[in-house]
């Protein structure tokens, strides 16, 4: 029998999505979260990778490729292909496209830092493009639009007021199999669909060797756990390696600080996060 | 009832910002009516919108109120069902909806299932109605649900009881995302709930859900009208602000109650002897000794 009920949880683990609604409802989301900032336009970081290239469709179709701008930020040991791609993706979508170099940047901070080892190292890169993002998104009055996937999110495969930071993100509830389905129906160039994942923070880093496991098999964990909320036996029942479940609810307990604000003390009568509580898009 | 022409009003309400969007419900009652409607159906909380958490009490209006007021002079001229948050003379808040009409309350409706899991967390805020009524709208016997009193069978099953012939629900339903041949799935979804209310009641469901965005949450619209056989007479898309206008003829009614005799068949006391028994159990009071009433004594 076909599938005719996709709220139910009992389809679990299910990951197919239609991606012409995907797009039009993210489409949406941008235009109206800009509008009701009263912005104009958004900054997005483009790294040459799938992710970053299905946010900045995403955004010119919802506001025009002239309201979107791309950023490319290399440090001196990035992979070439990464701009070649980025500009690939800029051109295809109509974007405009500057790059900026963080090498002077990141090795002015490099230089006084005793023992960093790459993990830092790449969390200094995350970060000070971060900084290159927000900083242009004031200059023009625009919004940092993210491109954190919900595997990512979920995993906390990202660093923390680094690449995770965003004004708005149109691809957080997707995880990256989804992410690639919509790439391919908005026609983002094959080279981006078909390499490997990557950081690229540092040479040969690849995500799936990080992770230990493909994408495939990560995003069907995630589905039988957070959406469908069944139990480690149950998603391990479906083929999948126990420890290999086990593991991945342990990653998403682990990261849960990335996915929320600072801990507060609450020693007030209407603390900021407990019973302050209004929405982010409050009066707009 | 008779004749009667609805218009829906699909749209996106300003987070909090009661004064706008009581302007853009002028605007589009004025084209409702331009275009020969008698009744305009507004979403639900569509003078403030909805993820409004602490706004609730700011927001608040109550009857008497300079809000009131132009909300009653909105229906001088074509009918309104409009949802608010509504203070209750004891202070409490309701996620309430009000059809107005020749400058007067007809009726409130209060919301009486609060949906508070998952993304929902209205109870937090806002407190459950108590009553359930039908009432005479100028164009026939009507009743008013709001969203998740719908999901409830009996909401729809006891206005059909009191004689509404017209069930308004009003909705703030957001997309739980889409899959492949279903579209946004949350469509599908109530439009099934809606024709089998209609087809259980014989009655007319006119469905109106609001579309835009509030933290994320993605309203999906697809506000519909539906006969008295479950037939879609009129629908609007998942998207976008929109207004439709649809006929509701009388003698479809009619026919679906002669040809499913439902109501004539329902039995009150039926529901009623069983759900006492089940009240007794449920919360351990005193009563009867039970009795099968088959039984019989000799």
């Amino acid at each position: 029998m076909s599938v005719e009920w996709s709220d139910d949880p009992a389809i679990e683990g299910e990951l197919r999505i239609d991606e012409r609604w995907t797009c039009r409802l993210l489409e949406d989301f941008i235009r109206i979260e800009v509008e009701r900032t009263g912005k104009l336009e958004v900054v997005v970081g483009l790294s040459g990778g799938i992710d970053s290239a299905v946010s900045a469709f995403l955004a010119a179709r919802a506001l025009g490729g002239k309201h979107v701008l791309g950023l490319s930020l290399p440090y001196r040991t990035s992979d070439p292909d990464s701009l070649e791609h980025a500009r690939l993706v800029a051109r295809q979508c109509g974007i405009r496209h500057e790059v900026v170099d963080i090498t002077p940047l990141v090795d002015a901070f490099v230089e006084g830092a005793v023992g960093l080892d790459p993990v830092r190292a790449g969390n200094v890169m995350a970060r000070q493009r971060m900084i290159v993002l927000f900083d242009r998104s004031a200059a023009h009055d625009a919004l940092v639009l993210g491109s954190t996937n919900k595997t990512e999110l979920l995993l906390g495969y990202g660093t923390l007021h680094g690449d995770m930071a965003s004004a708005i993100n149109p691809i957080g509830d997707l995880y990256k199999t989804q992410v690639r389905a919509l790439a391919a129906h908005m026609e983002v160039p094959a080279e981006v669909i078909a390499k490997p994942p990557s950081a690229d923070l540092w040479p040969g880093q690849k995500d799936e060797d990080e992770l230990g496991a493909s994408y495939d098999l990560l995003d069907r964990v995630l589905a039988l756990l957070v959406d469908a909320r069944v139990s480690d036996d149950r998603a391990a029942a479906s083929g999948i390696d126990l420890g290999l479940v086990r593991d991945v609810r342990r990653r998403i307990v682990r990261s849960q600080f990335k996915r929320k604000l600072p801990v507060i003390a609450k020693v007030s009568t209407r603390s900021v996060g407990w019973d302050f509580r209004y929405p982010r898009d409050w009066m707009s | 009832m008779r004749d009667v022409r609805v218009a829906l009003a699909q749209i996106a309400p300003v987070l909090g910002d009661t004064a706008v969007n009581l302007d853009r419900h002028r605007e589009v009652c004025r084209r409702a009516r331009d275009e020969g409607a008698a009744v305009v159906v507004f979403p639900e909380l569509s003078l403030h919108g909805y993820v409004l958490q602490d706004q609730v009490s700011e927001v608040a209006i109550r009857e008497g109120d300079p809000t009131w007021r132009r909300l009653e002079a909105l229906s001088a001229d074509v009918d309104v069902v409009v949802g608010f948050v509504e203070e209750s003379p004891g202070h409490l808040f309701h996620n309430a909806a009000g059809y107005f009409a020749r400058g007067r309350l007809v009726h409130l409706h209060r919301k009486l299932y609060l949906p508070n899991y998952g993304m929902f967390e209205e109870s937090r805020y806002m407190a459950s109605g108590r009553t359930l009524r039908a009432f005479d709208a100028p164009h026939g016997r009507s009743g008013i649900l709001i969203c998740e009193d719908l999901w409830h069978p009996t909401s729809a099953w006891l206005l059909s009881l009191d004689g509404a012939e017209i069930l308004f629900t009003l909705s703030c339903s957001p997309s739980r995302g889409t899959r492949p041949g279903l579209g946004v799935t949350s469509v599908g979804v109530w439009e099934r709930l809606l024709r089998v209310s209609a087809q259980f009641q014989t009655a007319f469901l006119v469905y109106v859900n609001r579309v835009g965005c509030e933290d994320g949450l993605l309203f999906a619209g697809g506000s519909m009208v539906v006969d008295p056989f479950g037939r879609i007479v009129g629908s609007l898309p998942p998207s976008d602000e929109d207004l439709l206008v649809v006929p509701l003829e009388a003698e479809v009614l009619r026919r679906a109650r002669t040809a499913y005799p439902l109501l004539r068949d329902a039995d009150p006391d039926l529901a009623l002897r069983e759900l006492e028994r089940l009240r007794r159990l449920r919360y351990d009071l005193p009563g009867p000794v039970e009795e099968d009433p088959d039984e019989g004594t000799p």
